[in-house]
């Protein structure tokens, strides 16, 4: 089955456990991603996917278990560490602030100074660069018009609000994607061209992990599908080899894979 | 694709507004428009009246003395008032700040009262400077309090300064024993102490340091809310706190940072006030801080956090003193102006509701 040997996980999870409490949502759970691939992660409410998904962006510590992220033993404390290690993560509930425009949203939390005193001493804002940062980058993903990027978030509509939470994961030379239920809150057209966004993404080098309800959307765009069930890992299959019905046999435990037929390996 | 994006989002522009989207659009992007007018509105009616018509004593509204004394009148609520903007900035309240800036005052003034004064305390006759940056050191680390017990145990920020109002308030008179200090009790540290009340002309004008220091006060920290990073987290933190922590802002130190420096400029407020007043007494203004709420809520500042801006909050303040002067002038009861700031707040909020349901 495998096809390439010699690609190495940008982002592995070996043995992961995490509990709250008497709730355990992580139980030795195994993860990869493989650099340039869309992983969509799939799975039942309560099976562990956005533990999965939270220790890997740093929203969560991990009781036990280790994580390497381009080969190298990480631990993240925080959403921030996550960053600097290039994983970028957008949330279900988008985490942009309505009342902030495009730019500062773009920005937040990592915002630019001015070079020289004004920026060391006076701590300035360079606004009119990072503006001209957001509007290349958003012009290059193709969703937004150039002179609206001082218009304030909450004037725009849910897609242009999920464009630019994911213009913000991919301009800041971030590696790993992580989208959370990216769909979820939109109208078809505006699924369809955030589907487009991820493909566009993936073309640009990056690697991509998609959280999903959504069958028929992850059945479009992933190349792999990790399903996690009980706080592990059931299986990782492909839209080629497996159906829709399928996975979601395996999502209750209907189905069971044999490791041989599993796609562990890269397929692009 | 991009081709698509770009024909909505121009179609989205061609859209024709009513005027009354327009105007709703004009105040979501600058919020201090609807209390600028009201502003030049009350400035016009006080005037005219006052030319025009044998309203009470009006005819002495748009007179130079008139306008420096209301100058000079709005340097207690407009310091106050900018502790006050960038606490509710971040969807908070702060009760304790009039009690905080009395503790803060009455430090001041009971380290530099002359030690030959009657009835001093045991820490009198200070140099004056020093007494200044204690008294405004105490009242920042009293700032500080809030911000910890809002950030370590989580309360809600109205209930924690509702708490540190009183305590402040019962410090301030198991300490200092409800004794009001004279400026003259201050003899040589007078000058120091009393210094933001000192006046000087500009032509017809009279303005006082205490008016200058509120402006520059104003200005910094405008600058420092939009122009620096502290700023937009500020905003931020305000607007939507779990974005802000998912961006990587620590939103702790974020507001905690915020009670600080409400703290030091309520400290500040402390003295200025000594100036302001002549003296420092514990029963200096008792609503000030319905007071400073106010002028931020005039201001077009909301209290949900996340928008407004200083300069608002400075026509807020003007707003209140002119409603005040004008109002006596015309020869009517104190009970008028409370009456129309009562129906301004309202209003206000109402205004605050309306342009937060924008859609471009």
């Amino acid at each position: 089955m495998t096809v390439t040997t010699s690609a190495k996980p940008i982002v592995q999870g070996k043995n992961l456990n995490k509990s709250f409490g008497r709730v355990i949502g992580l139980n030795n759970c195994q993860f990869e991603l493989f650099p340039g691939e869309v992983l969509a992660v799939v799975g039942d409410n309560g099976a562990g996917k956005s533990t999965l998904i939270k220790c890997i962006s740093g929203a969560h510590e991990v009781d036990s278990g280790e994580i390497f992220v381009n080969d190298q033993e990480v631990s993240f404390k925080s959403t921030h560490d996550a960053r600097t290690h290039g994983v970028e993560t957008v949330y279900q509930t988008l985490a942009v602030a309505p009342a902030l425009d495009i730019s500062e949203n773009l920005y937040l939390g990592r915002e630019v100074r001015k070079k020289g005193i004004l920026g060391k001493v006076f701590r300035s804002l360079d606004k009119k660069h990072m503006r001209e940062v957001s509007t290349k980058s958003l012009s290059d993903l193709g969703v937004l018009t150039v002179q609206s990027i001082t218009q304030t978030v909450e004037t725009l509509s849910g897609g242009q609000r999920q464009a630019v939470a994911v213009a913000r994961a991919g301009t800041f030379g971030s590696q790993v994607v992580i989208l959370d239920e990216p769909t979820a809150a939109l109208g078809v057209n505006e699924s369809a061209r955030v589907l487009q966004l991820i493909k566009d993404l993936r073309e640009r080098g990056m690697s991509i992990i998609l959280i999903s309800h959504n069958m028929p959307q992850v059945f479009d765009v992933a190349d792999r599908i990790h399903i996690q069930r009980l706080g592990r890992r059931a299986a990782v299959v492909t839209p080629q080899t497996h159906t829709m019905n399928d996975v979601v046999a395996i999502m209750t435990g209907a189905m069971t894979v044999p490791e041989e037929e599993q796609q562990l390996s890269p397929v692009r | 694709m991009s081709e698509t994006a770009r024909t909505t989002a121009a179609e989205e522009f061609a859209n024709s507004a009513t005027p009354m989207q327009k105007v709703q659009h004009a105040l979501h992007r600058y919020p201090w428009l609807s209390p600028l007018i009201v502003l030049v509105v009350l400035i016009l009616i006080f005037a005219i009246l006052g030319f025009g018509f044998d309203v009470g004593s009006l005819e002495n509204f748009a007179k130079p003395a008139t306008i420096s004394l209301m100058l000079q009148q709005t340097v207690i609520i407009g310091t106050l008032a900018v502790a006050q903007t960038i606490v509710i900035l971040t969807a908070g309240i702060d009760l304790s700040i009039g009690a905080i800036m009395v503790f803060g005052q009455m430090v001041m003034a009971n380290l530099a009262v002359s030690a030959t004064a009657s009835n001093v305390t045991f820490m009198a006759g200070q140099n004056p400077y020093l007494a200044v940056v204690i008294g405004i050191a105490v009242a920042t680390l009293a700032g500080g309090v809030n911000g910890f017990l809002i950030v370590r145990f989580n309360l809600p920020p109205f209930i924690v300064t509702l708490g540190t109002l009183s305590i402040f308030t019962a410090l301030t008179l198991i300490i200092f024993k409800a004794r009001t200090i004279q400026g003259k009790e201050f003899e040589g540290a007078q000058d120091v102490m009393g210094i933001m009340g000192k006046d000087f002309q500009i032509g017809p004008f009279g303005f006082t340091i205490g008016l200058v220091v509120m402006l520059a006060v104003y200005v910094i920290m405008a600058y420092v809310l939009r122009g620096t990073a502290w700023g937009t987290h500020v905003y931020a933190v305000g607007d939507d706190p779990t974005a802000a922590e998912l961006s990587g802002i620590n939103v702790k130190r974020v507001l905690f940072s915020v009670y600080l420096a409400a703290g030091f400029i309520i400290g500040i407020a402390g003295w200025i006030t000594i100036g302001r007043l002549g003296s420092a007494s514990p029963n200096v203004a008792p609503e000030i801080n319905l007071e400073t709420i106010t002028a931020v809520v005039i201001g077009g500042t909301s209290l949900f956090g996340g928008r407004g801006r200083l300069v608002g909050t400075l026509i807020g303040t003007f707003i209140i003193i002119i409603l005040d002067f004008g109002l006596s002038l015309a020869g009517l009861d104190q009970a008028y102006r409370v009456l129309a700031i009562g129906i301004l707040v309202i209003a206000a909020v109402a205004v605050d509701q309306w342009i937060r349901k924008v859609k471009i």
